[in-house]
């Protein structure tokens, strides 16, 4: 079993006057895919923004590489070396393409080896490189902001439902996507809500139910074991395919 | 700056166009006027006039509206960098008053120089205390920000009662800057022609500065989504202290062009301009150096032309302009991505 990269110790997160996360545990362990599945509301989301900073944990650990990062600020969490993909995106869209690109790579312009690996993931960008990005469609607005967190060497990728709205096609080009950074040895935090998607991508899984880590193992256990996935997500892969 | 290697290949798409539309309506209005005006040589002085007094309206309003984009400030205190940024200029005009009553352009254009270097350090380091005591704790609430920022303004124009004095002070323009140009029938003011210049580098130094760099880069996402901006791994507060910073010294410039224009100084003269600076950024787009740019325009040369030819509503023409905007556009002029 690798190291773990990234450990979560009884993160409890309350936004305002809501309890959110109550008490979440798992590990990301290095150069693996970890899902994290679970319902709407469950608290995937709320869980990478606590992981970023954005949300601050409000008792537990949170550990990248040995480090306690619980109380960092979002920058310094970055400066680490995780990168973060929003639910939302968070392309600016009165920058183009390129400009995106450019203020990711905080440490200097992209070589242009990197550049094409991921304009290679992403084909699509190439086109469209000194366009606004806000003339994007969706999938390529997710396409963006991907290879914007991979435009310089990261060491996590937190991922949030990469694949929520696209077409067919695009969900298609975004499993590619992943499998090829996996293959990069890329270390990766997805939160899925396509389970057919998180079925062939994921390494490890965690899922989770209202604010609570009800399970986690490997991806394979979870594949082969329809009751498992009745219960704890309510429906069977079959049903994605 | 902002180089990068570029991909292998980029073919070719359609370029986005750009919004021309706002950017016409600048000579639209200056051509539709000139009939009504009658005399060419009148239009041209009025013209003159209207695009000097925009780029002074410009110079004090830019720097509201980088804060307001970027930050989410409500700064009702932007008057009191305008006004300071005007008294500032005793602090050169004193020492060098020689200067400004020798009949050479270069030394005279130095002392605006000057003055106008020390009205931006002045305002730039009071503005760097005034966000950190006054704007920092009211960050995310604008009702508050109304309410300290206004409370701001009264204590620092209090503050320039107790240091200059409660009466208006009289400044006078440099000798070579005095007078006018006459070329036939037209008259252009000497220093409403430097405004101009000065008006047009600082625009287009602000967009350089916005489009060609990296701080630039990061200060046009932060006003988009200063979460991201910080998820990025760059320090957001930074950049909105830089910007506060360079917002109060832009408005120290203006304060600076406005002194000259009105050539008396007042604690009140930023506030009093207040309301048009606050018009041009809302015609502008909130947060558009551009919008701003061309909202100064539009608002002068309005007040110009309707102040000619039918003085009893000009007082009301600069609303008549916003409200026309706001129809036609909501968001302003260039309406500018917001969180």
């Amino acid at each position: 079993m690798p190291e773990p990269l990234l450990q979560l110790e009884g993160v409890q997160t309350h936004i305002g006057p809501y309890h959110i996360l109550h008490g979440v545990d798992f590990d990301v362990p290095a150069g693996s895919l970890t899902m994290l599945l679970g319902r709407n509301g469950a608290g995937k989301s709320t869980t990478l923004r606590t992981i970023m900073g954005l949300w601050q944990a409000s008792s537990g650990r949170i550990r990248f590489d040995g480090r306690d990062i619980t109380a960092s600020a979002t920058p310094d969490i970055a400066r680490a070396g995780i990168a973060y993909v929003p639910e939302a995106m968070g392309i600016f869209t009165d920058l183009t393409v390129r400009e995106n690109i450019v203020l990711a790579a905080r440490s200097g312009p992209v070589d242009s080896a990197r550049l094409d690996w991921m304009l290679g993931l992403f084909p699509a960008l190439r086109r469209f490189w000194n366009l606004p990005a806000g003339n994007l469609s969706g999938g390529q607005k997710q396409m963006l902001a991907i290879a914007r967190a991979i435009a310089e060497p990261r060491r996590l990728l937190l991922v949030d439902e990469p694949t929520k709205g696209l077409a067919p096609v695009m969900v298609r080009s975004m499993i590619e996507a992943f499998k090829a950074l996996k293959a990069a040895g890329e270390t990766i935090l997805l939160v899925e809500q396509n389970f057919y998607a998180a079925s062939v991508l994921g390494d490890g899984v965690v899922v989770m139910d209202d604010g609570r880590i009800v399970h986690s193992g490997p991806m394979s256990d979870l594949v082969t074991d329809q009751s498992l996935q009745q219960r704890l997500l309510g429906l069977s892969l079959d049903a994605h395919q | 700056m902002t180089d990068m290697a570029e991909p292998s290949s980029v073919s070719e798409l359609p370029i986005t166009r750009t919004d021309w539309l706002p950017l016409a309506l600048v000579p639209a209005l200056a051509l539709l006027a000139l009939p009504f005006i009658g005399s060419p040589s009148s239009w041209v002085t009025l013209t003159v006039a209207g695009l000097a007094m925009g780029m002074m309206i410009f110079l004090m309003a830019s720097g509201l509206t980088l804060v307001f984009g970027l930050m989410d400030i409500i700064n009702f205190g932007h008057g009191v960098f305008i006004s300071l940024g005007a008294y500032a200029t005793l602090l050169v005009l004193g020492p060098l008053a020689a200067w400004g009553q020798a009949d050479s352009v270069a030394l005279n254009l130095t002392l605006l120089g000057l003055c106008i270097v020390a009205a931006m350090a002045v305002t730039g380091i009071v503005g760097a205390v005034f966000e950190r005591v006054i704007v920092r704790p009211v960050y995310g609430s604008h009702l508050k920000q109304i309410l300290v920022t206004m409370g701001g303004l009264i204590v620092a124009e209090q503050a320039i009662h107790a240091i200059w004095g409660a009466s208006p002070i009289p400044i006078q323009l440099p000798e070579t800057l005095r007078g006018a140009f006459v070329l036939g029938d037209i008259v252009m003011e000497r220093f409403r022609v430097v405004a101009v210049g000065i008006g047009l580098l600082v625009f287009i130094a602000m967009q350089l500065v916005l489009n060609r760099t990296r701080l630039g880069l990061l200060i046009r996402a932060g006003v988009e989504n200063p979460e991201m901006v910080e998820a990025l791994g760059y320090r957001i507060r930074r950049l909105f202290v830089s910007v506060f910073v360079a917002g109060s010294a832009l408005a120290g410039l203006g304060g600076v062009m406005w002194a000259f224009y009105r050539q008396t100084l007042t604690a009140s003269m930023g506030m009093e301009v207040m309301v048009l600076v606050f018009i041009v950024i809302i015609i502008g787009g909130l947060g558009s150096v551009g919008g701003c740019f061309v909202g100064s325009i539009l608002v002068a040369l309005v007040a110009n032309y309707v102040g000619f030819l039918a003085p009893k509503l000009a007082l009301i023409s600069n609303i008549l302009v916003m409200a026309l905007v706001l129809i036609w556009r909501p968001q302003g002029l260039f309406p500018v991505a917001r969180r």
